[in-house]
């Protein structure tokens, strides 16, 4: 009972806090009264002290290079940084019509989507709490919108589950959760409960689960227009003379379980899934873009990086053109921040520690394939009302998902027509560009016969072939053991990326990674 | 217009019948969690060369995969065998998708292709041995 009273006074203060003060100071009193968690981002970073001109060569022009090297040349060092490719982003990666892409080996595709039509190869969908990402894109004035992970009428799809016939997730969602409600029931009505739920928590349950399965009030859950409002109708309500609907049968509960289906009915759970998710207008690579406009002047392109010399006094690292045009040029700075996936760094000239050496040399990248597949028309709109979400299917291509923005357009759209990961990706990789598009579009079939007539023409980035990364994301040999030697300064170079984060393959990551190396950085080098 | 259709029907016909050379388009992705090919050139063709390429030949990037063909490094089984099993700086450990028989069979198969002409047998047991 006093529980109950502390609680009522505790959101009492919280109101007048949040009427006096405004919702930033609501926040904080929250924390502070144990309501809210911190995210590990608190806001623009603020490095306070002078630097005393202070130099330091960033290497990678990616979200954690850039990010670097935007704060601390706001913070007053004289920042350089060194790029692999033609242009900045990284990771951060958008392909559109007009773009050629040419991986490890020489294969080369030339993407030949409408104008304003893209794929995303890398990261595609930004959670609601990386609190970093999206106040960067608010500085930066990149603009985002939904992204809808969760669509109930997109397709659970499995070749061994009702014929190999998609099932729209609502149905399975709705029938699963029903069945189990009456499971349960049917348990705590048979006083099979009573050994671990109290009397009133018992009848409470009940309650609980005639709401969350729609059970009628027998507790059974069964074809009517109470459960049609969930799983859909066989006859959808309609105006005028033959308006009344018709309730659909529901699926037996051995179906679906014996389905496996299920295994895809919290996937948009997680937090990192949750609603709301966003994606920037016009592709991810406006993220790299809104960076570039601003620290674009700081980067050395086509910069091949070949040794990293550190000493007492500082960094001198060397460098080739990326094109392989002959000249050794050297670039040197008191500091560095290395963003070079450790993939590559393995294969670099260095003199960092031992140990440092050692975890650099143990952490190989993940396989992954992503396809963008442009069709004539958005026959998944238009034939089968699908906007934005995705499907996902046991097939080689995992998921379907639908473009998150320009709905009812009447020209070509793009599909992530695939994004798969372990032996399925190791094999993708290995087949040539047209044959993994022909393979994908094969595959999708199944799911939208539609593919066969609609298909334009597609691309695939499989990134054990990313000539600058040499796979998706940093795998740990051991984490546990290896984290905080990775992380920690190493002479004068401090190491930075979403490897170097528990965000893995999340510019998150990148990020957060950056911001917490340039912080250590600043106090070393301020003396702080 | 024309050449995109073109392009798309062959790609679709060559997926339609098994053309693609010996190689068993149809043991591809046959299992999310493994490789099921067993023959070593096919398990070469569904894996290795994806990042070795087709001919042995490697690929240089930022980062670079070093050649197979005519790689002294094959002389001894062991290895490449420990490479294959255990992974090495950016070669990720494939002991997890790739049984001992697939991986003394794809071992035997580099060592017999690409230039490099190693023909003593890759014994099973030194798979299972190395793990």
């Amino acid at each position: 009972m006093s529980g109950f009273q502390t609680e009522m006074s505790r959101r009492q203060l919280l109101t007048m806090i949040g009427t006096a003060a405004g919702s930033a100071a609501m926040y904080n009193a929250m924390t502070s009264l144990g309501f809210a968690q911190e995210s590990p981002y608190s806001g623009p970073i603020n490095l306070e002290g002078d630097p005393n001109g202070a130099s330091v060569l960033v290497l990678g022009a990616g979200l954690a290079g850039m990010t670097a090297a935007l704060e601390l040349r706001n913070a007053g060092y004289t920042v350089q940084i060194l790029e692999y490719r033609e242009k900045a982003g990284g990771r951060c990666w958008t392909l559109r019509g007009g773009d050629k892409y040419v991986e490890l080996g020489g294969f080369e595709q030339d993407v030949k989507f409408a104008e304003g039509n893209y794929i995303n190869p890398g990261p595609w969908r930004i959670p609601h709490h990386h609190y970093g990402v999206l106040d960067y894109c608010k500085r930066l004035g990149v603009k985002l919108e939904p992204f809808m992970q969760v669509n109930y009428n997109a397709y659970l799809h499995r070749t061994d589950a009702f014929d190999g016939k998609p099932q729209r997730f609502r149905e399975i969602d709705a029938d699963y959760r029903g069945h189990v409600s009456e499971l349960l029931a049917k348990v705590v009505d048979q006083n099979g409960l009573d050994e671990v739920v109290t009397a009133e928590d018992a009848q409470l349950l009940l309650d609980s689960l005639k709401t969350y399965g729609v059970l009628d009030d027998n507790y059974a859950y069964v074809k009517s227009e109470d459960t049609s409002e969930f799983r859909g109708w066989e006859k959808d309500p309609g105006g005028g003379v033959d308006g009344k609907p018709v309730p659909s049968e529901t699926l037996s509960m051995s179906d679906i379980l014996q389905s496996r289906l299920w295994s895809n009915l919290v996937t948009g759970s997680s937090i990192d899934h949750q609603g709301t998710m966003f994606q920037p207008v016009g592709g991810m690579d406006m993220i790299a873009q809104g960076f570039e406009k601003v620290v674009g002047d700081l980067i050395t392109y086509n910069a091949k990086v070949t040794k990293i010399d550190q000493s007492d006094s500082g960094v001198t690292v060397t460098y080739v053109d990326s094109n392989g045009t002959e000249g050794e040029m050297t670039a040197s700075a008191d500091y560095c921040i290395c963003t070079i996936p450790f993939s590559i760094l393995g294969q670099i000239e260095h003199n960092f520690s031992g140990p440092m050496t050692g975890i650099i040399n143990s952490m190989p990248y993940a396989g992954s394939i992503k396809f963008g597949l442009e069709f004539k028309r958005r026959f998944w709109e238009q034939d089968e009302h699908i906007y934005g979400g995705i499907s996902y299917t046991n097939l080689p291509i995992s998921q379907i998902s639908y473009p998150s923005n320009d709905y009812f357009s009447d020209g070509p759209g793009v599909l992530l027509g695939g994004y798969s990961w372990g032996a399925t990706a190791y094999q993708f990789n290995a087949l040539p560009p047209e044959e993994r598009v022909a393979k994908a579009v094969e595959y999708g079939a199944q799911i939208h016969p539609q593919y066969t007539e609609e298909f334009s023409n597609g691309v695939s980035v499989s990134w054990h072939r990313v000539p600058w990364v040499l796979g998706c994301y940093g795998l740990w040999s051991d984490k546990e053991a290896q984290y905080a030697t990775a992380a920690a300064m190493d002479g004068r170079t401090l190491m930075a990326g979403e490897h170097i984060s528990y965000l893995p393959a999340w510019q998150e990551g990148a990020i957060l990674s950056a911001l917490d190396a340039i912080t250590r950085l600043h106090a070393h080098v301020v003396g702080a | 217009m024309k050449s995109f259709k073109f392009a798309v029907a062959a790609a679709v016909a060559l997926m339609a019948s098994p053309v693609i050379a010996q190689s068993d388009a149809d043991m591809m992705f046959e299992d999310p969690g493994m490789l099921t090919q067993t023959d070593g050139e096919d398990i070469y063709n569904a894996i290795c060369s994806g990042c070795h390429m087709p001919e042995g030949q490697g690929a240089v990037g930022a980062g670079m995969y070093p050649a197979l063909a005519d790689n002294p490094n094959l002389e001894y089984p062991g290895y490449a065998i420990y490479l294959i099993l255990h992974g090495q700086k950016a070669m990720p450990a494939l002991g997890g998708v790739l049984s001992d028989e697939q991986i003394a069979a794809v071992v035997g198969y580099i060592r017999t292709s690409f230039g490099n002409d190693y023909a003593d047998e890759v014994s099973v047991q030194e798979v299972t041995d190395t793990r």
